[in-house]
């Protein structure tokens, strides 16, 4: 029997408060889902663990979004691909917005916005990163 | 699914207060043009039975035009899948009108977006997973996807400036359209970036206006007034809500709602004489293009170079203006409808396509999230 009583957006953030990125794998399918859902959405089957992922990964695709002058500085929006499958929407901080680019190597940190954690990227580390 | 083919037929079209029409009401820009196609197809708001509407603001849409219609529709459906939303109700109307749900099927769209502007809210929920990052919605989505597209394929900012211009081309000869100046490739350049690689100028505008059509059953068509335009075929299809969701950034649900229209109206691109696509912002043109086979993926920015979609180019392309040039009261879907049963009539004037038979309609909705075609054609395509 399969539990479909979880709590896997919280599960999420729970983890992130602790600092640890961690994604879904759904048991049948083997695959690592984002973002987080009750059901594989290949098989529909509810049965997942979390995984640690590595937190590198490369963009997929960019913007810069430029607020009128008076309204704040531009900043990046990015897709990214993780190595290990899922995509995510973020931003990739510690570099200028434009200078983001499709193919970029990114690491993830989790950071903090409004007081809440945040899963953030920056250009990668040629030693290799880390997740927080 | 092919005795869908002619099952239903648009008797009836009108838009309403396109581009300012301060003081107005949504409400009453949508009973104007219902009004209008109404009269338009000879019927008065008493024989109206069934209902096909979504809105911006009204989230129980169909309960609230009725009432304010006055009409007690014995069928209606107010699905929302965005700015595809006009479009992808023709297919349940058809179906009501198939089975005798209903008699008269009203579609409908009313917004004063633009001299409403600041006061309007929306009921939907924030996209989950992608609000934190401030994209700005639904531009940054569509942003996302012209990066991916330029990357991928090359595609340049010039072309993508290619499809304002030429849709300013073609509402340059319509009466109707909101912005009608002359405008280059330069000055689309030269305009205000706002999440690169969009410009202003390569996004719709903000406008108000409102939209009607009138459907009967096929066999009934020739009852009415107008030359009837029949719906040869139509397809639906979605496959994300989210960008961040979106499986390939450069390619869209469009490939399968218009392989479905295609195979319901036994027709294909090659065949289709003037189109009508959802252009809320430059790449969508271009990959809508590409999607619905008018040339293969990734050669969309080439494909409208040199003028090719604008007047006198080799395939008319949105000759109404569209979203970019024409008219976008929050949601655009009800326009290249309209557009295309006026060229299918005849009554297009200088923008006239000559002796045009047959129209592809496309409807777009979320972000690249919706897709919804149509195939139109004219008695003779029966």
């Amino acid at each position: 029997m399969t539990d479909v009583h979880g709590k896997p957006d919280a599960e999420f953030r729970n983890h992130l408060a602790q600092g640890r990125l961690a994604m879904q794998r759904f048991r049948k399918s083997g695959r690592l889902v984002f973002y987080p859902r009750l059901l594989c959405p290949e098989t529909g089957d509810g049965a997942y663990e979390w995984v640690d992922v590595s937190g590198r990964g490369t963009v997929y695709a960019t913007s810069v979004i430029r607020p009128r002058p008076d309204a704040g500085a531009p900043y990046n929006v990015a897709l990214i691909d993780l190595d290990e499958g899922p995509r995510m929407m973020s931003r990739v901080e510690g570099v200028a917005p434009e200078a983001v680019a499709i193919g970029m190597a990114v690491e993830a940190f989790i950071g903090r916005e409004k007081d809440q954690p945040i899963v953030l990227f920056r250009p990668a580390d040629s030693s290799g990163g880390a997740t927080s | 699914m092919n005795d869908l083919r002619g099952a239903s037929a648009i008797v009836g079209a009108a838009t309403a207060a396109l581009g300012e029409a301060p003081d107005r009401t949504d409400m009453e820009i949508l009973a104007e043009a219902a009004k209008s196609a109404l009269d338009d197809a000879g019927l008065s708001l008493g024989q109206v039975d069934g209902l096909f509407a979504t809105s911006m603001v009204h989230n129980m849409a169909t309960l609230s035009i009725a009432e304010y219609l006055g009409i007690r529709p014995r069928f209606s459906d107010s699905t929302m899948v965005g700015g595809s939303s006009s479009v992808a109700h023709l297919l349940p109307a058809t179906l009501a009108l198939q089975a005798g749900l209903c008699e008269v099927a009203l579609v409908c769209y009313g917004s004063n977006q633009r001299s409403a502007a600041g006061r309007l809210v929306t009921n939907s929920a924030p996209p989950p997973y992608e609000a934190e990052y401030g994209p700005r919605y639904p531009i940054t989505a569509y942003a996302l996807a012209a990066s991916r597209h330029m990357y991928q394929y090359g595609t340049t900012r010039e072309q993508l400036a290619e499809v304002a211009v030429a849709a300013r081309g073609w509402a340059a000869m319509n009466p109707d359209a909101f912005m009608r100046d002359p405008l280059t490739v330069d000055q689309v350049l030269a305009s205000r970036l706002v999440s690169d690689p969009l410009r202003v100028r390569d996004c719709c505008l903000v406008t108000d206006g409102g939209g009607a059509l009138v459907l009967v059953a096929g066999e009934r068509a020739k009852d009415h007034p107008k030359r009837p335009v029949y719906l040869l075929g139509q397809g639906i299809a979605s496959w994300h809500r989210n960008i961040s969701q979106m499986p390939d950034l450069t390619v869209t649900a469009a490939t399968e709602s218009g392989a479905q229209a295609y195979a319901m109206a036994g027709l294909g691109p090659a065949d289709m004489n003037v189109l009508e696509l959802y252009d809320a912002f430059t790449i969508n043109t271009i990959m809508f293009l590409e999607d619905l086979g008018f040339c293969t993926k990734g050669e969309g920015g080439a494909f409208v170079s040199g003028g090719a979609i604008g007047p006198g180019g080799r395939l008319p392309v949105n000759t109404n203006g569209g979203g970019l040039s024409c008219c976008h009261p929050g949601m655009y879907g009800m326009f290249p409808v309209i557009e295309g049963v006026r060229q299918l009539r005849g009554e297009c004037g200088e923008r006239q396509v000559p002796s045009a038979a047959t129209a592809l309609c496309h409807g777009n909705g979320g972000v690249f999230s919706s897709q919804a075609t149509v195939v139109l054609g004219t008695e003779e395509t029966i």
